[in-house]
């Protein structure tokens, strides 16, 4: 989409290239373009029509550097504004109170607060090592108290005992009894699903909050809600009053746009998103990442963090020091496999990639998901100690014989052996300038291999280079995908599967500037 | 809102759905009364009709089209508001008619299985106990197959409704293969002589090709008992979502062969209009619209009474 913005403004800004500056009438275009842009990813229209306003004033007469396009500079113009709505980093939960600290959790049906709450409760239990007693509010639905003990249980917090008949404020006061008694740093306070409309309920709500008078006050929040989410948030801070947002189905592939309208609308800041169906799957909010979405620029930060957080280190730097050498065996690609695997499979790692968004569906239907890894695995694993060591002893017999152990044909085994001699030349071919300031520093060193984490800097640098930083092998790819998808140009070394990060020699020519800007360029 | 309480009583469907769009009728309506009172119709007017309708998501594309039929051969003429909804409940309904149709039981399929899907906390498994008290009411013989086994108590919430019903309630244990499931419940179905199986899965985002395989192994599963088997995919949409509902709506229709949708919360929402957007893409029957939290509020999709609710008219009766 951010590709689609940026050809769109490319189109009508174009012309404009050597003149300097910005005219009215040229950003009067760009606006309209940018309008339809955000519409298109639910932000509120009333908040779309102030941020053009914003963002109008300022690229008006604002000078386009020479390295970029005019229709670039505006997106950067309009990708900061949006940082600048959105608002304020590291805004987490406060916990700052005499205990038990009480959390409660509000929100429409079906937004996921009882999820939310049990992966919040394992966080703060886990993480900061907190006593957490969850009670569960909601008398509505059926078996939603059972569904908050379930979760209780899988992730070892404990819930208040359910005693039928109660209403609501009632539980609330007796779970801060309980927890008071218990010695409970916190409750978190689940709240039924209500409508916005239902005065009764919301009213319910205000009462639970005067009895419970709790520290934070969350609106649980679908991240693809539509228009609708100005009224939702406004709604719930009239009546009850926030302190924070949860952003829950980040995971999904809508725009979020719904978040600049809650933060625009309320004043208060996202604390917390939701990333997935499991009770970890909760992150801290970064206004750039739901910022990139929203003009569809993908998750660079996160891949780079993600990526950071889950690879060993130590593995990693070990690996690192083989690919040096040139001494890159089929055990060390089998290592990086594995760490693909654990960094959420090839469509985990697509989505947070620029302008993949889209073709992900494709590459989906292509199969080219987790299996290809696990058969690459298990290809290797079929293997002898001897054979993984030197591939070249790999004859027609052998490769039947692991062919056999995998359950593969044995041109996957070839196929395999391929990549890894590609991925093994380019390594070797590197190794002698893969010092620190070597162009494959900021890979090396977001990977892990370098050690320690990369600084911001470095994943500035490496947002631009990453795109470019997608494997050879995705010339695999479905026939359709566009020519000029960064990464999947003629020039970087075809063959093999794609091996994800495990080929970073596939960073091949200079990346067509898929992000844009050269990040870290003001203007 | 002081008229709450009447909405609690028996009345006819046009009142109960025109309360629970009371919102998007206000807000609409309200806007449009706002822009035309006393106005000549000219490009600003139109872009102002546009941007109310962008507010109840229909999307840019269906809002553009609207409003230029709004528009067409009216400039510069005086408009009423009252013009202006019923060309707006006009366009509208022209978009919905032919979508909107029930869901047509066929007797001769036993059990006729209905599949239900959808993204997480759309409201499927309350779906299912509001078509199972439907079909009850009908006089059917209704089984319940506890197909979400990822979320925690959603089985238990499942077998509360079956409860309520009086429809029994095919389970295995949280974490037990859906797949599995629906099979083992068809056959049970098939043994019992039941009219309709309805199978509730586990929610999943579109987006996650895992997972909609996993859907589609339902789908294969189901056929081995019987092959014309699921009779009806019905997708289930909160009306609160915006413009992810069409990539929604393409996915499901993809991996699980959607056929029909039920869109949901329409009660609390000022919106519901993503339904016109979807019904222009994608011309898939539009099923039910649940517009309260009764067990009864599940109504059949009707084209004219909602595009007459959406456009801020009263009805005429």
């Amino acid at each position: 989409m951010f590709d689609t913005l940026s050809e769109r403004l490319g189109g009508i800004l174009d012309r404009l290239t050597g003149r300097g500056a910005l005219s009215e009438a040229d950003v009067d275009a760009a606006m309209r373009e940018i309008r339809r842009a955000l519409l298109e990813a639910d932000v509120a229209l009333d908040v779309v029509r102030d941020f053009t306003a914003r963002v109008r004033e300022q690229a008006i007469g604002a000078t386009v550097v020479k390295s970029v396009t005019p229709g670039q500079m505006v997106v950067k113009i309009v990708h900061d504004e949006l940082i600048a709505t959105l608002g304020a980093d590291g805004q987490g939960i406060d916990l700052n109170a005499p205990p038990p600290v009480a959390i409660m959790m509000v929100g429409l049906q079906g937004s996921g607060k009882t999820t939310t709450t049990a992966k919040l409760a394992r966080r703060l239990a886990t993480r900061d090592k907190r006593k957490v007693l969850m009670a569960s509010l909601d008398v509505r639905r059926p078996a939603a108290m059972e569904q908050l003990a379930v979760l209780g249980r899988d992730i070892a917090v404990d819930t208040l005992p359910v005693v039928a008949g109660q209403t609501p404020p009632q539980i609330a006061a007796r779970a801060l009894e309980a927890a008071r008694l218990g010695g409970y740093d916190i409750v978190l306070l689940d709240t039924a699903g209500r409508t916005t409309l239902d005065d009764e309920m919301m009213a319910e709500a205000a009462e639970v909050k005067r009895t419970a008078n709790p520290h934070e006050v969350l609106l649980v929040a679908d991240s693809l809600t539509g228009q609708d989410a100005v009224n939702l948030a406004r709604a719930f801070d009239t009546r009850v009053g926030l302190t924070g947002i949860v952003l829950t189905r980040v995971d999904g592939d809508g725009r979020g746009g719904a978040a600049l309208s809650m933060r625009a609308v309320t004043g208060k800041p996202i604390k917390l998103i939701g990333t997935g169906e499991k009770t970890d799957a909760l992150e801290d909010f970064h206004p750039s990442r739901i910022a990139g979405r929203i003009l569809g620029m993908g998750d660079v930060v996160s891949l780079v963090e993600k990526a950071a957080a889950t690879i060993d280190a130590e593995k990693a730097a070990r690996v690192a020091e083989r690919m040096r050498k040139g001494a890159f065996d089929l055990s060390d690609l089998r290592e990086q496999l594995t760490q693909m695997q654990k960094l959420g499979g090839l469509g985990g790692l697509m989505g947070m990639m620029p302008g993949v968004a889209k073709i992900k569906n494709q590459i989906a239907s292509a199969n080219l998901d987790d299996k290809l890894l696990k058969r690459q695995v298990a290809i290797i694993d079929s293997m002898t100690r001897g054979e993984r060591k030197n591939p070249d002893i790999l004859k027609a017999s052998r490769k039947k014989r692991i062919a056999g152990g995998a359950g593969v044909k044995v041109e996957e085994i070839n196929k395999l052996l391929k990549m890894h001699r590609t991925m093994a030349d380019m390594m070797k071919a590197m190794g002698g300038k893969a010092g620190k300031r070597g162009p494959m520093a900021g890979l090396a060193n977001m990977m892990g291999f370098g050690g320690g984490m990369p600084s911001p800097e470095d994943m500035a640098k490496l947002a631009e280079k990453m795109p470019g930083g997608l494997p050879g092998g995705m010339a695999n790819l479905p026939k359709d995908l566009p020519k000029n998808f960064p990464g999947l140009g003629g020039e970087t070394p075809g063959g093999g599967l794609p091996p994800g990060f495990p080929g970073l020699p596939g960073l091949g020519g200079k990346p067509p500037l898929p992000f844009g800007l050269p990040p870290g360029k003001k203007k | 809102m002081n008229d709450s309480t009447q909405t609690q009583g028996k009345q006819g469907w046009w009142r109960r759905l025109s309360a629970g769009l009371r919102r998007t009728s206000a807000s609409l309506g309200g806007a449009v009364a706002d822009l035309v009172t006393k106005r000549k119709l000219d490009g600003a007017m139109v872009e102002d009709i546009e941007e109310v309708l962008l507010r109840a998501d229909l999307g840019v594309d269906v809002a553009a089209r609207i409003a230029a039929a709004v528009a067409r051969g009216r400039y510069d003429k005086a408009i009423s508001a009252d013009e202006v909804k019923a060309v707006v409940a006009a366009e509208v309904e022209t978009a919905l008619a032919p979508v909107a149709a029930p869901l047509a039981i066929d007797a001769g399929r036993k059990p006729f299985v209905i599949l239900v899907v959808g993204v997480n906390g759309s409201g499927k498994t309350t779906t299912i106990g509001k078509l199972s008290a439907k079909f009850r009411a009908e006089g059917r013989a209704v089984m319940l197959a506890a197909g979400d086994t990822f979320r925690a108590a959603a089985i238990e919430q499942l077998k509360i409704w079956g409860a309520r019903t009086h429809a029994p309630v095919v389970a295995r244990e949280h974490g037990a293969d859906a797949a599995g499931l629906a099979f083992d419940a068809l056959a049970a179905a098939k043994e019992a002589g039941t009219d309709v199986l309805l199978i509730d899965t586990a929610g999943r985002l579109q987006n996650k090709a895992e997972l909609m395989g996993e859907l589609e192994k339902v789908t294969r599963v189901i056929r081995k008992v019987d092959a014309s088997a699921p009779h009806a995919v019905l997708l289930v949409l909160d009306a609160t979502v915006g413009q992810n509902a069409l990539a929604q709506v393409e996915a499901f229709r993809k991996t699980a062969g959607v056929t029909g949708l039920a869109m949901t919360k329409l009660d609390g929402t000022a919106r519901g209009g993503i339904l016109v957007a979807i019904a222009a893409k994608f011309g898939l029957p539009v099923h039910f619209i649940g517009v309260g939290e009764g067990i009864d509020d599940l109504a059949p999709f009707a084209a004219r009474d909602f595009a007459r609710a959406i456009a801020g008219l009263d009805d005429e009766a």
